[in-house]
Order: structure tokens, then C-alpha cells, then sequence
């Protein structure tokens, strides 16, 4: 008995050890590093796949649709991944690592464009091929690696200065604030009415996740400062970039920000405006419709990001359309994804979804604005915006941002050693 | 196991031949053939070898591999084309080495936040659980619908007790009304490990209740009936009576409790949140490493991990494995004698 167990075991072992060559093996076949980018040859016509998270307004479908209509040989099979952009990033890279061709066009978190395109999980694009030039420049900047096109705006966001109205008008507020000192100086008159009791002026998303590196992002870029520079280096330890930080660190200090603000996100902050809690929040576009149903619809408007000296800037959010390197059928991808960015197939999106448009003309037109009274405005932030720092470890990126951004609104850290120690951290990730 | 029954249990049987004429020469050639063959043999290795198959696959690969994996460091970025190289350099031990580095603070945080909601869960859920295992075994009215409520938190899915006990302790949550005071859960520090912890107790309490239940549930009524007799009071009765009687049960949840905390990642992931200091397991760490496409040192720290996992329940087995042994030992006898008791009997009815 015993010596057969001990065989049975050696059988196992000598499988196991056949599998660890075998992969040992797989690994060494990888393509070559050094192969131009650019040099994809985009040939094959046939059924490809669209990849992108699940759609809730059911209209991702409905453009497909209309695709699969005029293209009867060329079907795009829409995959839906889950809500959560962690794990549709995940998927996204499983599918690239075992370099299937289950995916075809993936859509794209405008801050994963770097990661992907360094790991040349993504092919680079012909930009002739596609209408950049009536797109917002700072949306075509998201999908642009070391200067290549990589992906194709499909959506943008931008960040807006929710209001109250009806308090401003009372206190004899007629403009919305410019600067930050404008809007605590509001707050103040504000603060002095009746109504206002128990108000707290300000709030953003501050728990640390995401949330907490476009406010800390957009903070520093509107003092003035970056947090990487033109060429992708980070240089977040400057006078400028301290004044971004010292206005949020002093402002929960102060209780301009509710200490509570520290634990939102965007539907926490969305909830204390609504019930009449913030005089001002920094949100996306998607609040103002669910606003408008609330009890505070006609009493609020939205403005640009203030900033310390003048107007602040956004960060940017939004999705690209990217094509994966492992995909078969290319030429009809290329096309798919020319018309699945089309200006047409935005305004789509815009009404069936409240996706902002990568379009300058959508902005202007006038049956939309009535439709969504926001847009101008949105327009100026996406003009202003600045995207969120483009390095390939993004992932590093983030969690380092939130992290010393999180001990210096806590008070763990002075904003000066926040910004020290965050310099040095971004330093080591992008090193790598 | 089959060596020790064979000579009481021939006996009986032969006993028991006397009367019942037609079984007992089948039996007794069974009997003669219970040492295996070379034929049986190797009719037990083919019955086998599906299953050693299916853990060489799903268990045993999958171990290798990690081990593999953690030998290797992140793929480089190549400054002059600016892509990602494609092949992972051979590190050797480093990720193991970097632990007791610059870089290892975050790995022995997340390595006593691990030990610590291990200790403290499953030492809150054993009493919790004890207490709910006696409540239920109690005969009342209402004792179904008691057992069905105690048992719901164990079969909501951990994901989902993680968002509804996010919505107790958010800050307008009704745990800060019941409480008072504004306590700002979801933020770094002691209380989000507190959130975590009881959460966790809520969740996994009645499992713990559960199979002490089963364990009450085999004690005779008569064990219980003597104590009594004998004057010992209800904590004596429980301290000396049902506690020693219900430990092989206990033992075999509490190891399982262990096991299920020490890799425990939902709950903190979703409650609290990613990559917050006060509630980053081992577990949380290395999927964070995955993301991040370092899968040299997220295997490393699985592989630390799973070697953690081992040792303990080793431990576990080691320490009080005598106990688990002896009491199956225990129970093998029990059983044996219940047989004398029963073959007597059965001669007398067939006679």
C-alpha cells in the first residue's frame, strides 16, 4: 500500500513538474520588445466583440444595433464586464496576458490608456483615420501615449461647482465664486441667513479611493501647481502644488469641509447637498438630472471649479475606445470603433445616458443645451481640465496620491511632508 | 481502523449464527478476504486516481506555480521604447527578502492585522457561538423560528453583509444613532478595525453555533440526568459536563474559523475599503500586488501566506489532535459496545 501511494505521488509530481516546463517554456516565447509601434497592419473582415461595463441605459446596445444593421458580416457581439472599473480592468487584463482574441475593442478608463499601451496590450492607431481635430484637445490628450494616438474618445467628464441659488440670491450673492476665498466669503453671507443653520460650506470626495485623487489632482492644478509634468515626471513638491493641498487641509480644518466629507464619495456627497446640508459640492454632470428630481429642483445651478487665483481646473474622466493587440478581424474593429465615436453616435450617448460628448459642436447646440442646461459649463471645465497624472503604474500612482493626501486631510501629516513623501513615492513607481 | 473491529465484530456475528441460518457462511468468507490482494490493490489505485488527478490539478499545480511565480520581479518599463518589457527577470528570493526590508512595513502591517482579526473573530465568535448552540438547543416554543434567525447572517454572502453593515456605519448610520456620537467608521484607525470585527462576529457566529449544536445534539439526555442527580449545578453541569462532550465539535469549527479568517478579504475590501492601513489583510495585499501586475510579489505573499494558513492548522492538529483522535477513539468504542449490547438482543428476538 504504502508503495504505491509513494508512486501515485511521483506520477503526481513528475505531471506537476512537466506543467512547470511547459509553462516555463510558454513564457519565453513572448513577441519582441523592441517592434515599432505603429507597424500593425489593420487587415481582416469579420465578426468582432465590443467590451466595455455593464450599460444600465441599455443604449450601448441600441448603437450596436445599428451597426449590426448596416453590417450584417461584420456583427459586433457586445461582452459586458461588471459595474465596478477594477474588475473590468482586470478582465481586461487577463484577456491581453493570455493574449486571446475573445476581446476585440475594449473601452477604456481614460487613466488606464498609459498602462495599457505601454504593456502593448493595446495596438497604436492611425490618427488620420479618425475626426481628433473637432474634439475637445484636453479629452484627446487622455488616449495619447509618449505622443501616439492609442485609443479614440468615446465619452468625457468634467467636474462641476454644484450651487445652491436660492441661498446665494438671499444673501445677495449674484455670481457664482471664481476663487476659493470668493466662495468661503459666500459662504459666510450665506451662513448668516436663517435657512442656513447647521450648513457646511463646502465638499468634494474625499475617501480615499479614486475620488480623493481627482479632488487632491484638481486642488493642486488649480493653485497653480502638477502633479506630473509636460513629459510624465512627477514634480509634486512645489510651492504651487502646496497651496492646492493647504486649501483642502485648512478648509476641514476650519470646517469650510464637514469633517464627515472625509468618508464620501460621489453619491455621499450627492445625498448631504440634496438634503440641504452643503451650500457648495464638487460633482460630475451625472448629479444634475437626479438633482433636478430631488426637493432642491430650480433651487441650485452649476459653475466651473473655482481655483486660488481665477477659475480652477477639472480632472478628467470619461472612456476611449482602444483596440486589443491580440484581436482578430482589425479592419472592421477600425471602422466600428470610427463610427461607435462618431458625433452621432455621442449625441446617443448624451441623450440616452448623460454621457458628455468628446464633440466642441455638441456643446453648442442649442436643442441640447435646452435639453441639458449644464452643458456650457461643462464645456468650459473639460477646456480647463487637466487629465489625472498619465503613467503606466497608475495603479502605484493613485493609491500613493490618496494615501498621503489622506494623512494630510486627517492631520496624520503636515501638507509639507504629505507632498515630500508623495514626491518620492511617485518618483519610485514611475522609476520602474 | 478495520484491523481493531474484525475480532468483536466476528464474534458477534457468530453469535448471532446460531440462529440466523441462512447469512452466516457469506459472511464468514468475507470475512477470510479482508486482507487486499494484489488485484484489490490496484483496484483501489484506479479508484483513487481520479481524485489524486483532480488535487494534482486544482491543488497541487496551482501551489507550484505560485511558488514559481514569486522567484520572478515585475516586468521592467524600457525607457527608450517606452513599453513594458516582456519577460519577468528571475529575482530568486528577493520578494521573500523584501519583507524584511524598507518595503516589508506593509506587509507585517497587513500580517498582524491578519493575526490580529484572527485571534480576536474567532475567539468573540466561539463564545458568541457557544451560547447561541445552547439557546437553540433548549426546547421552547418558537425554538424553529429562533434557530432559522440565528442562522440567517451565516448564509447571507459576505459580499453583501459587507454593504449592509457599510450602510450601519456610515456616518449618518444607525449605529452612530444608537451610539450618540459621530464616529466616522470608514475612516483609518481603531474604530474601522472595531467595524470590521463586529461585522465579522455577526456573519460567522452562527457557524460556529451551528456545529456546536450538532455536537450537543449527540450528548444522551442521561449523561445530563446524573450530573444532576449527582447535585451539580447548571454552570458546574455545563463547565464539566457539555463543554468537554461538545470539544471535538468545537475544536473542528474553531480550526475552521481560523483557516476562514486568516484569509480573510471581503469583508475589510468592501466594509472599509482598498488599501486602508488599519484593516489591509495578507489576502488584500496580495490582490492589490495582482492588480497592479506584480504577480512576483503577490505570489510571494500568497505563498507566505499559505505557509502561515499550514503552520496553524498543523499547529492546531499537533496540539490538540490528541484530543480530536481520541475522542473519534471514544466514540469507535461507544459504538462497538452498543453492538455487544444490541447482538444479544437480536438473537433473543430471532429465537
Amino acid at each position: 500500500m504504502k508503495t504505491r501511494t509513494t508512486r501515485a505521488l511521483q506520477c503526481a509530481a513528475t505531471l506537476a513538474a512537466a506543467g512547470l516546463l511547459l509553462t516555463a517554456c510558454g513564457s519565453n516565447g513572448g513577441s519582441d520588445a523592441g517592434k515599432p509601434a505603429g507597424s500593425t497592419s489593420f487587415e481582416g473582415r469579420g465578426p468582432i466583440t465590443y467590451v466595455a461595463g455593464k450599460d444600465t441605459s441599455g443604449v450601448v446596445q441600441k448603437v450596436i444595433d445599428r451597426w449590426n444593421m448596416l453590417h450584417p458580416k461584420e456583427k459586433v457581439t457586445f461582452v459586458q464586464l461588471p459595474t465596478d472599473a477594477d474588475s473590468q480592468r482586470q478582465q481586461m487584463i487577463q484577456n491581453a496576458e493570455t493574449k486571446s482574441d475573445a476581446y476585440t475593442v475594449l473601452s477604456l478608463d481614460v487613466v488606464w490608456t498609459s498602462e495599457f499601451a505601454a504593456h502593448q496590450w493595446i495596438d497604436r492607431l492611425p490618427e488620420q483615420r479618425f475626426p481628433l481635430r473637432n474634439m475637445l484637445k484636453p479629452v484627446v490628450e487622455t488616449a495619447k501615449y509618449r505622443g501616439g494616438l492609442y485609443a479614440v474618445p468615446a465619452s468625457s467628464d468634467g467636474g462641476l461647482l454644484y450651487y445652491r441659488t436660492d441661498l446665494l440670491k438671499k444673501a445677495g450673492i449674484t455670481k457664482s465664486p471664481a476663487t476659493w476665498s470668493q466662495m468661503t466669503a459666500d459662504c459666510a453671507k450665506v451662513k448668516r441667513l436663517p435657512e442656513a443653520k447647521g450648513m457646511s460650506c463646502y465638499a468634494g470626495q474625499f475617501q480615499k479611493y479614486e475620488g480623493l485623487t481627482v479632488n487632491f489632482a484638481e486642488s493642486v492644478d488649480s493653485a497653480g501647481g502638477v502633479v506630473t509634468d509636460a513629459s510624465g515626471k512627477p514634480d509634486v513638491d512645489t510651492a504651487g502644488a502646496r497651496k492646492g493641498l493647504d486649501f483642502l487641509v485648512g478648509a476641514v480644518k476650519d470646517g469650510t469641509i464637514p469633517k464627515e466629507a472625509i468618508t464620501y464619495q460621489e453619491e455621499d456627497g450627492r445625498q448631504a447637498f440634496e438634503s440641504g446640508k452643503l451650500i457648495f459640492l464638487r460633482n460630475w454632470p451625472y448629479m444634475y438630472a437626479l438633482a433636478e428630481k430631488s426637493k432642491l429642483a430650480g433651487k441650485f445651478a452649476v459653475a466651473p471649479l473655482p481655483g486660488l487665483n481665477g477659475p480652477g481646473s477639472s480632472s478628467l474622466g470619461g472612456h476611449n475606445l482602444a483596440l486589443s493587440s491580440s484581436a482578430r478581424n482589425k479592419a472592421t474593429a477600425l471602422d466600428f470603433m470610427k463610427f461607435f465615436s462618431s458625433q452621432d453616435s455621442a449625441s446617443t450617448f448624451l441623450k440616452d445616458a448623460s454621457l458628455a460628448p468628446p464633440y466642441a459642436k455638441s456643446y453648442d447646440d442649442a436643442s441640447l443645451v435646452k435639453q441639458y442646461p449644464y452643458l456650457p459649463v461643462l464645456k468650459q471645465s473639460i477646456l480647463h481640465a487637466v487629465p489625472r497624472p498619465r503613467v503606466v503604474q497608475y495603479g502605484d500612482a493613485t493609491s500613493a496620491i490618496q494615501q498621503e493626501a489622506y494623512a494630510a486631510l486627517t492631520g496624520a501629516k503636515s501638507s509639507a511632508q504629505a507632498l515630500k513623501d508623495l514626491q518620492s513615492a511617485l518618483q519610485k513607481s514611475t522609476a520602474q | 481502523m478495520t484491523d481493531t473491529t474484525i475480532p468483536p465484530g466476528a464474534t458477534v456475528h457468530e453469535r448471532g449464527s446460531a440462529s440466523l441460518q441462512p447469512s452466516p457462511p457469506v459472511h464468514r468468507r468475507r470475512r477470510t478476504h479482508v486482507r487486499a490482494t494484489a488485484g484489490s490493490g490496484r483496484m483501489a489505485a484506479l479508484l483513487v486516481s481520479p481524485t489524486i488527478l483532480v488535487l494534482t490539478v486544482v491543488v497541487l499545480y496551482p501551489t507550484l506555480m505560485a511558488l514559481h511565480e514569486s522567484l520572478y520581479g515585475p516586468k521592467g518599463l524600457d525607457p527608450s521604447t517606452g513599453f513594458i518589457r516582456t519577460r519577468e527577470p528571475f529575482v530568486g528570493l528577493h520578494n521573500y527578502a523584501d519583507i524584511f526590508g524598507v518595503a516589508g512595513q506593509r506587509f507585517w502591517n497587513a500580517f498582524w492585522n491578519t493575526t490580529f482579526f484572527t485571534v480576536v473573530t474567532v475567539g468573540l465568535e466561539t463564545v458568541i457561538g457557544v451560547a447561541m448552540a445552547l439557546i437553540m438547543h433548549q426546547a421552547f416554543r418558537g425554538r424553529a423560528l429562533v434557530r432559522a434567525g440565528i442562522l440567517v447572517p451565516w448564509a447571507v454572502p459576505t459580499a453583501i453583509s459587507g454593504l449592509l453593515w457599510r450602510w450601519i456605519f456610515n456616518s449618518h448610520g444607525i449605529a452612530n444613532a444608537i451610539l450618540g456620537r459621530q464616529i466616522l467608521w470608514a475612516t483609518e484607525g481603531f474604530h474601522a478595525k472595531v467595524a470590521v470585527i463586529v461585522a465579522e462576529v455577526w456573519k460567522t457566529a452562527p457557524f460556529i453555533g451551528l456545529l456546536v449544536l450538532a455536537g450537543l445534539q449527540v450528548i444522551p439526555k442521561e449523561v445530563h440526568e446524573a450530573a444532576r442527580i449527582d447535585g451539580a449545578g447548571a454552570l458546574r453541569r455545563f463547565w464539566h459536563v457539555t463543554l468537554p462532550l461538545v470539544k471535538p465539535a468545537l475544536l473542528v469549527a474553531v480550526l475552521f474559523r481560523c483557516l476562514d479568517a486568516l484569509r480573510m478579504f471581503d469583508l475589510p475590501y468592501i466594509l472599509v475599503g482598498a488599501q486602508k492601513n488599519s484593516v489591509e489583510t495578507l489576502s488584500m495585499l496580495a490582490q492589490n500586488e495582482a492588480s497592479n501586475v506584480r504577480f512576483g510579489p503577490a505570489s510571494a505573499y500568497a505563498v507566505i501566506l499559505f505557509l502561515y494558513v499550514l503552520l496553524i492548522a498543523l499547529a492546531f492538529v499537533r496540539l490538540l489532535g490528541t484530543d480530536l483522535v481520541a475522542a473519534r477513539d471514544g466514540r469507535k468504542t461507544s459504538r462497538r459496545r452498543l453492538r455487544d449490547v444490541l447482538a444479544p438482543r437480536r438473537t433473543e428476538v430471532a429465537a
